[in-house]
This record gives C-alpha cells, structure tokens and sequence, in this order.
C-alpha cells in the first residue's frame, strides 16, 4: 500500500506546485518579456521616441486626483508639460492666492483651498472629440470645472448642491448638452439633524444634469433628479442610436450606512440606472419639477477683466422620479457595478462589477424592447426594475479578477482593466470572447484610449493608470511615484511601450489627437483687450495711490524693469495691493513677481495679463522685490524697492522709475 | 485701344498695390524665436512681418544695443520717435506717378513712355539709397549707455548693426534676411509692362 501511496502522494504535489506557480509565474515571464523587449527590441524604444524638437502625436489629460489639478501629457512620449491647477491652489502660478482667482476655489462652505479630482472628459459635437473644453469633477466638496482648451486655465467651477462624492461625474454627451454630476455618498436632502442609523429610505442620492452653453461652454444646473440613497459610482452616456440616454452604475443598494465593504457587498445585483434625459426635458417643458431652495456657489472666470467673480446660486429645479414615469428604468447588474461603460455605436453597456468574475453586457435595444414589452421584475422606491434575461447581450466568463472600467476600440474590441488581477484584458464585445491579455504594475484603475468617450476613438494607444507602483521606479521614500503605462493597441495583441510617472493620483484621462488643439493654442492675451480695473497699458499709466492705508501700485512688467520700481512713502500698517501688467506682447515672455514677506504666492503674469498679491509691510525698512521668472538676459536686474516708514511718518508717496515719475518725461 | 496705352495704363495702375503691401521685408530668426520675427517696411508705414506685435517686439529687443526707437504707432504717438519723413511724402510721389503714367497712356507717346519709366528707375534708385541710408544711421548710431556695447572682435571697433539691405547677415544672435516683398514685385511688373509698352508703341511721327 505504502508503494502505491508514495508515488500518487508526489504526483498530487507534484501538480499542485504546478498550479501554484501558474499566475505567479505568468506574471513574472510578462515582466520578463517587457524588461527583455525594452533592451532588446530598438522597435519599442522607437515607437515611444519623439525626437527632441519634435511634438507628440497626442494630448493626454490625467486627472491629478488628490492633487485636485489636471495634469497634461503628450503620448506616446508620456512627457508632462503642464499641470493645470483645478481645485487646489498652486503658488507656482499664484492660482487660488492671487485676487483673481481666488473666488474660483469659493463654495457655499467658503473658500476651499483643495479638491480631489476625478474624471476628465472632452467636449464633443456629433459625438466626436471638438478639443474646446476638458471638464473635470471634484468628489469631496462636489463641483465641476470647465478648462479652456485654449488658454489651457480653468475658466468655471460649477459646485453641485445636495450632493455628496461627486464621483459618477464628468462625462459629457455627444453634443456636449449635459455634463453630469452624481452622488457616491447619499446624503439627508436637504440637510438636516438625524440619525445615521435612520439612513435607509432617507438618504438620497443626486444625479445633476448640468447645460452646457453651446457657445461659451457656460454651466448651468438644469435639473437634479432625486434619486433613492445608492452609491451611484461612474457614469456614461448613450450615443448614436442611445444618445438621449444616460447611464450610471451604483453600489450599496442595500442602503448600509456602517462597514460598506461588507454590508454593502449582499446583494447579488445591484443597479445601472438608465436614464432618458430628452423624455425629462419633455416632462420639464411641461411644467414637470419643482424649484427648490439650495446653496451653491457657482464661479466664472472674465477672460477680458482678468477675473473670476462667484455667485451664489440659491435654488435647483428637482425632479422626483415618480414625476416622469417612463424615463427611468433600474437594470441589475451582479455585485457592485463600478465602471459603466458604453461601446462607440451605443448598442452595448457594459457593467463592470467588481466582486464578480464575469463581465455583464446589457443590450440597448434589447433594453427598449423590454420597456416596451414591460419586462419589468418588480419595483425599487417606484422605479422599474427590467427583468435580467430581457436586457442582457452576454456575459463574458472569467475574463480575470475585479473589473473596474472598459474601453473600446474602432474594431469592435473592448479593454478592460482588472484592478485584483493587474492586468488588461482585450476581448472582442459581439463573440464575447477574450482576445489577450497583458499585465500592468500595479493594480490599473482606469485606462483611457484617446477619444474612449466617443463615437470615434483613435484607437492607436491606450494608457493604463496605476495606482500601486512599488518597484518600478528608484524608490523616493514611503511615498513612491504614481504612474500610467502605454501600450500600443494598433495589432491583435497589446504591446506595452512604457511606463511614465505621473501626478497623483491619475483616476481617468481624457486625450485627443494634438493637432485638434495645438493650432488654437493661446500665445498671449491682448493688453488691447485687458479690461482688468487696475490694468496699465503702458509705462505711462503706471502711479501708486493711497486710498486710507491702503496703497495701490499700478505696476508694469516688460523686460527687463518694472514701473515704478523705486516707491516711498509707504508705512507700516498699510495694505499694500501690487496690480501688475505684463506688457509683454510676446509669445513665451511671462515675468513674474514677489515680494520679501509677503504672505502670499508670487504672481506669475503671462502677457497681456493683470494680477494683483497684497503685501502688508509690518516693518520700517526698504525691501526689495523682483521677477521671479527667467524673463531675459536681464533678468537679474529686474528688481526694485520700496520704502516703508513709520505709521505716523511723514514721508511724501513717490514713485519713480529711473529717478523720473512715469509718464512725465519720455526717453528720446 | 492700342496694346501700348493699355500696357502703359495697366502697369502704371499696378503701382496701386504699394498702397497696401509692404516693399521690403527683414526677417530676424534666433534660438529664442524660431518662429521668426518680421518688419514690413511700407512706403508709409512699418507692420508686423510674421505675427502680432512684431514691430513692437523688434523694437523692445534693440533697446538692448541701444538702437533708435522705431517709428512704431505707439512711439510715435508717445513721442519717442518721429515718423520717418518718408511716410508722408512717398505715397506722395507714388500718387503722382500713377497719374503721370495713366496721362503718358492716354496721350500714348513713346517718348513719354521712357520718360517715366526713366523717372521710376531715378526714383527707385533714391529710395533704396534712402533705404540704405536708414539701416547705416540705425545700425551705427547707437545709444552709448545701451545694455550690450559689443565690439568686433577684429577690429575692436563698436559693433555695428546695420542690417543686410538685400540678403543675410549674422547679427548677434540673429539671422536676419532682407528681401523685398510684395509690392516690389508688382513694381518690376510695373516696369516690365512700361518698357513692354514702349517698344511695341508706334515711332513718334505715327499720328494718333
């Protein structure tokens, strides 16, 4: 018996050892294989090459997560050329600290100086990239922003009233009407003294539709529709044959306000809600809705003043779903759904649901049928719920662990990431059958092909965001680098290109062919055009005035001096507001400008532009400031002095430029 | 109509065109500005060659060798600088040609026609001496507390900074290519379709 025992006893090992090593090993040989490609291979080296002087093929816009800011890259380079501050104040170019611009970061809570942003998408017009705006949300303190794919700043900030984790935000539809916002953490609405425990049935959960001003890309809250208290999680619009559709997944639908991971984790299904806005813009046409009362500040900024103002909104048109009967419909979808993806002809919605092992693909026009057909399995807080089997295309079987969100391609071809797993999956959506796949390090969130929320992807690259990097990089510390990978999806497998560090944290991207946006690119700002109140056209303008103990100084900047730059008369205890022009007309000639003691940022002023800091000298002295930017050869001497007195002083307010008061004698 | 008088009238008419476009063009490439910096130089005006504020920005870079302001709007209106003379009077002359050309076509004598073509060529010759003139007072009289005071290195000699009146020149950190532009063209042509005229008008005796 012993003889038999023995060598059955080894075999059994034997192919345990073997299964046991099957994903490891896998995973190892694919690290291999890209260590070993990038040495050996020049091919993959030379796809990711833009020689210098040359331009990327493409813009990528990853978002800067708890940055709060968005950050612009050029692929397939994977270089970063700028970060464009959001929800966060940045001192590198004064955003949020210089007078401008801080009422772009006010709310209804009062001035916020951070934000945590998510989801970056690009306008659209027939359902194809137009690379006018990026608009991005904010999940903590819930807001949405419109940048300027022009002038590549922030130009509005739209904060969403009776919400809370603004996180299934901020895609846009295929005519850029509506940007949408929706609700993570159900909240009492309105707020209101109550029990946490009493949550279930009444918390709620918003999902905004915000109008996009065709021409000026200005927002406006058009309405909130008051949802029950799930976690509504990522969002995606119908396009082509279900544009007019909206569709957002949700967690929680157990409604558990403590320990979620567990307590929200019970039901088999959970929901994508589908929502038929153009029926609801019908039943508000009637008259449908009801004007509440809300608090919302709402900020935009005055390109020709040089600006931003706030405003603060007081009331929202809500819609409760029991008013528009037929424009709303729940389809269940197993465990959890996360991403909520639609392919490029609008047939297919894909449900990522991140505890199953199994892709959920629902049909739209099996859906319509199964409204039609009144396919319904019962009800949740009045909404119908379609029967499962009615709306389903497919399910795509073990495809890996932990879907999270899905992309498409021109060919028919879906891309998954799989956040336990590591990896991205490629699988064909009408056979529902996986094509290839190919680790990432580590742990994908998001992945972005430029032009994924779209009819028309450009389906060349694809970028995998990272969320765990470990060993990839020289180590910095506890806190290592974030990071995206590319791969080039051209071929029938998916190669891996590179990686490339990014600002933390890269949720999604946005990215679009350069040449979409890279003519239109602003150079500078025309002082002609410059209607900020404090603004000087020339030299000649420049003075200082005291109103009280406060002293402004209208000041310019132009290489390489300002004006005035010798100033006295100013005492301790003033308030002293430094507006300053750059008169430069110049492209790629900013100055900037601090102050010894201020408290502020230094202002960093691109041509054109007017901005102003405060400096509150405490101090008899004479203190010096100077241009902060590398503006010109004379750079260095680009400086100048003010003189601060004693309170009760009597020391005359002169200011003078080369021992002359501006504007009295010209240089001849 | 005689072919003459219309070549006589048509070409003289073409001169039209100096009222709108610049006559010469200087173009000043660097490592800072690789998409280059221009100045149109009009008979009545100076324009930015290449992009927005050309002129100005030309302007603020010669302050650093200390070069005269240029009759720019802004320096002018500010006092800094007197327009050229040029301005005024060129269009001046231009209009006189034009009439005197289309005359000389309606009375369509072929001595005439030389005549004023003779007088363009006189004329033309004063202009790019005139021109020529400019750049050396430009280029040389500098101001002496300008920011960089170079000097040749062979010489030891105050570098100059007269711009090439046809053709390229190194200056500093810029290339810079002179060349004339379009309304000197449609002169050529003006003066071709004169001469054209000339030799296929009738003799002098012929009667009209």
């Amino acid at each position: 018996m012993k003889t038999i025992f023995k060598p059955l006893f080894a075999l059994a090992t034997a192919s345990l050892m073997l299964t046991g090593c099957g994903p490891e090993a896998s995973s190892h040989s694919g690290k291999k294989e890209a260590h070993n490609s990038g040495a050996l291979s020049g091919s993959v080296a030379e796809k990711v090459y833009v020689a210098p002087g040359e331009h990327d093929e493409f813009y990528a816009f990853i978002s800067g997560g708890f940055s709060g800011q968005l950050a612009v890259y050029g692929l397939p380079s994977g270089r970063l050329f700028r970060v464009i501050p959001v929800f966060s104040q940045d001192p590198e170019k004064g955003y949020g600290y210089n007078e401008e611009t801080k009422p772009m970061l006010m709310t209804s809570h009062g001035m916020i100086p951070w934000g945590d942003s998510h989801h970056p998408d690009i306008s659209q017009t027939n359902g194809e990239l137009d690379g006018r705006w990026v608009f991005i949300n904010e999940n903590n303190t819930p807001r949405i922003a419109r940048i300027s794919l022009t002038s590549f700043e922030t130009e509005e900030i739209l904060e969403i009233p009776n919400s809370a984790g603004n996180h299934s935000s901020a895609y846009v539809t295929e005519n850029t009407e509506y940007v949408v916002a929706g609700t993570r953490f159900a909240v009492p609405v309105p707020q209101k003294d109550m029990p946490i425990a009493d949550f279930k049935g009444n918390f709620k959960g918003s999902l905004s539709f915000v109008k996009i001003d065709p021409e000026e890309g200005h927002m406006s809250i058009a309405f909130q529709i008051r949802m029950p208290g799930f976690n509504f999680d990522l969002a995606h619009p119908g396009r082509g044959k279900s544009h007019g559709w909206f569709f957002f997944s949700s967690y929680n639908t157990e409604e558990a306000n403590t320990l979620l991971e567990v307590n929200a984790s019970q039901n088999d299904k959970d929901f994508i809600t589908a929502i038929n806005w153009k029926k609801i813009e019908e039943y508000i046409a009637n008259g449908v809705g009801t004007k509440e009362p809300a608090k919302y500040a709402h900020n935009t900024w005055n390109d020709k003043k040089h600006t931003a103002e706030t405003v603060m909104e007081d009331e929202v048109l809500i819609i409760n779903p029991e008013e528009v009967p037929g424009a709303i419909y729940f389809l269940p979808t197993p465990k959890s759904p996360h991403g909520c993806d639609v392919d490029p002809t609008g047939e297919y919605i894909i449900g990522n649901g991140k505890l199953a092992a199994a892709m959920t693909v629902h049909s739209f026009s099996k859906m319509i049928k199964a409204i039609d057909d009144k396919a319904f399995d019962g009800e949740s807080y009045g909404i119908p719920i379609l029967n499962f089997e009615a709306i389903n295309y497919g399910t795509l079987e073990q495809p890996g662990l932990g879907p999270l969100h899905t992309e498409f391609d021109t060919r028919g071809n879906a891309y998954t990431t799989f956040f336990i797993s590591s990896e991205v999956v490629k699988w064909n959506v009408e056979s529902l059958e996986v094509l290839d796949r190919h680790p990432v390090y580590y742990s994908v969130g998001h992945l972005m092909i430029p032009g994924g929320n779209s009819r028309k992807p450009f389906d060349k690259y694809l970028v995998s965001m990272n969320k765990i990097t470990k060993d990839r990089y020289l180590p910095t510390g506890p806190e290592v680098c974030q990071s995206a990978q590319l791969f080039d999806i051209s071929g029938d497998k998916l190669e891996l290109l590179l990686d490339f560090p990014t600002i933390g944290e890269p949720h999604y991207a946005a990215g679009c062919p350069a040449d979409l946006i890279a003519s239109k690119s602003q150079k500078i700002f025309k002082l002609d055009e410059n209607e900020h109140p404090y603004a000087v056209k020339s030299e000649a303008e420049t003075k200082v005035v005291r109103e009280g103990n406060e002293v402004h100084i209208y000041m310019s900047m132009i290489r390489s001096h300002f004006s005035p730059d010798n100033i006295e008369g100013v005492k301790v205890g003033d308030k002293v507001f430094f507006h300053v022009t750059n008169l430069e007309q110049d492209y790629d000639v900013p100055h900037g400008i601090s102050m010894i003691g201020a408290q502020t940022s230094e202002l960093l002023i691109m041509p054109g532009r007017t901005e102003t800091f405060i400096w509150n000298p405490k101090q008899e002295g004479v203190w010096p400031f100077y241009c902060t930017d590398f503006c010109s050869a004379l750079h260095q001497e680009m400086q100048g002095y003010i003189r601060v007195s004693a309170a009760n002083s009597n020391v005359p307010l002169t200011f003078t430029l080369d021992d002359d008061v501006p504007g009295t004698e010209e240089e001849l | 109509m005689r072919k003459d008088k219309i070549l006589m009238i048509v070409g003289s008419l073409l001169m039209l065109a100096l009222f709108s476009y610049p006559l010469w063009k200087i173009t000043l490439v660097a490592p800072q500005y690789p998409e280059p910096l221009g100045l149109n130089i009009h008979i009545d005006k100076l324009t930015d060659g290449v992009q927005f504020n050309d002129v100005n920005n030309i302007d603020l870079l010669n302050h650093y060798i200390g070069m005269h302001h240029l009759p720019t709007e802004v320096n002018i209106k500010k006092g800094a600088v007197e327009a050229f003379p040029e301005f005024t009077y060129m269009p001046i002359i231009v209009g006189i040609m034009i009439v005197l050309g289309v005359v000389v076509g309606f009375l369509g004598r072929k001595k005439l026609y030389i005549a004023w073509l003779g007088l363009l060529a006189v004329l033309g010759t004063l202009g790019m001496y005139d021109f020529y003139a400019w750049l050396q007072k430009y280029g040389n009289e500098l101001d002496p507390n300008a920011i960089l005071k170079m000097t040749d290195p062979k010489t030891g000699e105050v570098m100059a900074y007269n711009p090439p009146i046809f053709g390229y020149k190194k200056l500093l950190n810029f290339e810079v290519y002179s060349y004339p532009s379009e309304s000197a063209y449609f002169l050529i042509v003006a003066a071709l379709l004169v001469a054209i005229a000339w030799y296929i008008a009738p003799k002098e005796n012929v009667k009209l």
